[in-house]
């Protein structure tokens, strides 16, 4: 028998722990944190503590080594109560830890690994500049060899993770020169927070994930030694895709749990919540509006851990990792726009846990690749006359 | 300190919509989320603490099918240090009595000064086990222990929660059962790392014959109790709200209460 949709034992185990982490420790603080904008150093020690971070890297360098299924359940059961915790997770796993421990030498892997899995630190993953979104490889940022330093400048944008009392390294994609092909060539250099001519400054009024640490950075004559660069030079744009892959399966996981929190916060109210007499869940309209979301739900859950599955058994996975992303996303928005629907006035109001989830969606749509961009990288992968991007 | 915890993995209906079975004797738990009981997740971490308070060793025995493994792992990755299974399909439709005495027998020849279970279980809710296990072991037992103040020699001081916001506290001879009461503590999260190290962990699995027990001691044919039928309780009619001054409310609800036949 091949196929097996059973998870097993540990798996489950993994599911309940963080579900009880969730709820008793996130749950009674997170519209407060949400509302006062927040980041929380004590969650993500936690978190750490917990083995919630380094999933997929091995004991040696303090990691818990559950693979992505294991990682995926975890996020996903986070992201059930609140966003902004998960989003800590996601990025500091999949921005933060993967690319260190994957493209990594001994040493840096010494020097970082153990303090971000342990939740002591934070490492953040620095892509976006205010020119260069969707366009990631069209950085403006520079790195240049002076010796035995290099010198970097230019800035970054809404960057996870890097700007909290707890941030300690950027990973920084910088143009190192140019490619025999006339394009640029990118590199990725581990920059630490607090070297002179970095600067992190927090991000503030976001609508979405606001209890999660967003930084902007500026870099002026920053130097940081030639060992920093990460892997070899010139490597950074295949990291930076290879880091997304990941990437995206941890933030379709919040898609999912963001979807079964809400759903599950519907079906509450639709259940307690009476007009005309009734439970509004027993009116056809509202008792099928319940049936799409679960069912949907379950159609995200299922390509999500295919594409999982598919990376622990290391097997191709970037076209399924965008698939589950833009799936799961979607469904969240659809999601979560019936679950307040159902909850009529009640779910626009700061008090129901619901309103956060609405709002927390959309970044979604956005982060890590934009729903469009996703589409872009399936269209290239199913084989499509041209090229999908213009 | 010998410490064994027995635990019962449970279906969690706190939440949950419960339908009869076609048996008409049970609930359909298709579907329904497992867990360990939620009082003996007390009694396991109580006994994780005594253990790393007074040395020792702790053992977590439940009865069931082999999905109870997972209930095991949990309390060996909490700080238990053995697990035990018993499972046989002649244990089916035991009651409490029934559990107690295959209980009983798994822990006869085990080194034991204290036992710890739940004051109930969430599913069945009987509070039976602890007391008949004691009397079955002959030795003494508190129920509803809501605190272990200390444990000198061979004497436990401990704290019982009585009706009414009253509080006991007992001198009790070991070795002794206790069935402890949820908030006794905070139990603690296994994290990852924990549930790995126990994930290979080796279960010891004992049936029938292995106890030495009849087929007529366990199961439906060792239980004191037949189970008839489950039902949900009929809706009541709903609420008839009172209003008026605190006087006219009061002889509203006397004279209500004698036309039911509530007070004479
Ligand atoms: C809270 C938050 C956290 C973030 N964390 C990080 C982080 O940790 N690290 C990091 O590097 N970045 C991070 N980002 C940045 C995020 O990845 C970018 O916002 C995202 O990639 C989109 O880039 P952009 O905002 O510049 O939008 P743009 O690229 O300007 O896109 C604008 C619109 O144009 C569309 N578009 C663009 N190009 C095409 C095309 N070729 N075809 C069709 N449509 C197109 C887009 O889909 C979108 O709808 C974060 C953003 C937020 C809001």
């Amino acid at each position: 028998m091949a196929l097996n949709f059973d998870l097993d034992e540990e798996l489950e185990s993994i599911r309940k722990m963080v579900r009880a982490f969730s709820e008793k420790e996130i749950a009674p603080v997170a519209e407060e944190l949400d509302e006062k904008e927040e980041f929380s150093v004590q969650l993500t020690h936690r978190m750490g503590e917990l083995g919630l971070l380094g999933p997929f890297v091995s004991e040696q360098y303090g990691g818990s080594d559950i693979g992505y299924m294991g990682y995926i359940i975890a996020t996903e059961e986070i992201a059930r109560i609140d966003g902004s915790q998960a989003a800590t997770l996601a990025a500091g796993n999949s921005l933060g830890i993967y690319p260190i421990y994957t493209f990594g030498s001994e040493e840096q892997k010494r020097q970082w690994l153990p303090d971000l899995c342990a939740g002591q630190k934070l490492a953040s993953f620095g892509l976006t500049e205010p020119d260069a979104g969707s366009d990631a490889g069209d950085s403006k940022t520079t790195a240049l060899l002076d010796g035995d330093e290099w010198v970097i400048n230019g800035s970054k944008i809404f960057i996870t993770n890097s700007s909290s009392d707890i941030s300690a390294v950027c990973i920084v994609q910088a143009v190192t020169g140019k490619r025999p092909d006339g394009r640029k060539e990118l590199s990725c250099i581990l920059v630490p927070n607090g070297t002179p001519g970095f600067s992190a400054k927090t991000m503030h009024k976001k609508m979405v994930w606001r209890a999660s640490n967003t930084g902007e950075l500026y870099f002026a004559d920053c130097r940081v030694p030639k060992e920093n660069l990460l892997g070899r030079q010139g490597e950074g744009f295949h990291q930076m895709l290879q880091t997304l892959d990941g990437g995206r399966l941890s933030i379709a996981a919040m898609g999912l749990g963001g979807a079964q929190g809400a759903y599950e916060l519907a079906m509450k109210y639709a259940h307690e919540r009476e007009q005309f007499g009734r439970a509004i869940g027993s009116f056809q309209v509202n008792a099928f509006k319940l049936a799409d979301m679960y069912t949907e739900i379950e159609m995200a859950r299922l390509l999500l851990y295919k594409a999982c599955w598919l990376a622990d058994n290391k097997k191709p996975y970037t076209k399924e990792s965008a698939m589950a992303k833009l799936v799961c996303s979607e469904t969240y928005h659809r999601v979560v726009n019936h679950a307040v629907q159902l909850h009529g006035g009640y779910g626009l109001m700061k008090e129901y846990a619901v309103e956060r989830h609405y709002r927390n969606q959309k970044l979604l749509d956005i982060g890590e690749g934009t729903s469009e961009v996703q589409r872009i990288v399936i269209a290239r992968h199913i084989g499509v006359p041209g090229d999908p991007r213009g | 300190m010998d410490i064994i915890v027995c635990v019962k993995r449970v279906p969690e209906t706190a939440e949950a919509d419960i339908v009869i079975d076609s048996t008409g004797k049970g609930i359909d738990k298709a579907g329904l989320v497992f867990d360990i009981n939620e009082w003996d997740n007390y009694a396991v971490e109580e006994a994780v603490l005594l253990k790393e308070k007074y040395g020792g060793s702790v053992t977590v025995i439940s009865m069931g099918p082999e999905e109870s493994n997972e209930t095991l792992r949990r309390a060996l990755a909490m700080g238990g240090d053995e697990a035990i299974r018993l499972t046989d399909s002649a244990f089916a439709g035991s009651d409490g009595h029934a559990i107690a005495t295959v209980l009983s027998q798994a822990i006869k020849p085990l080194p034991y000064d204290l036992i710890l279970t739940g004051v109930q279980a969430e599913d069945d809710g009987y509070g039976q086990v602890g007391p008949t296990l004691a009397k079955m072991l002959g030795i003494n037992h508190a129920t509803v222990v809501n605190g272990i103040e200390r444990i000198e020699g061979n004497t436990a001081r401990v704290h019982r929660e009585l009706e009414g916001g009253l509080e006991e506290i007992l001198d009790l001879e070991l070795p002794a059962v206790l069935t402890i009461q949820s908030g006794i503590n905070e139990p603690r999260y296994v994290s990852i790392m924990g549930i790995r190290k126990v994930a290979k962990k080796e279960i010891k699995v004992l049936g029938l014959t292995d106890l030495g027990i009849k087929p007529d001691e366990a199961g439906e044919n060792g239980s004191k109790t037949v189970i008839e039928r489950v039902f949900l309780p009929p809706v009541g009619e709903g609420a008839e709200m009172l209003e008026g001054t605190v006087e006219n409310i009061a002889e509203r609800v006397v004279s209500i209460l004698k036309e039911k036949g509530g007070v004479a």
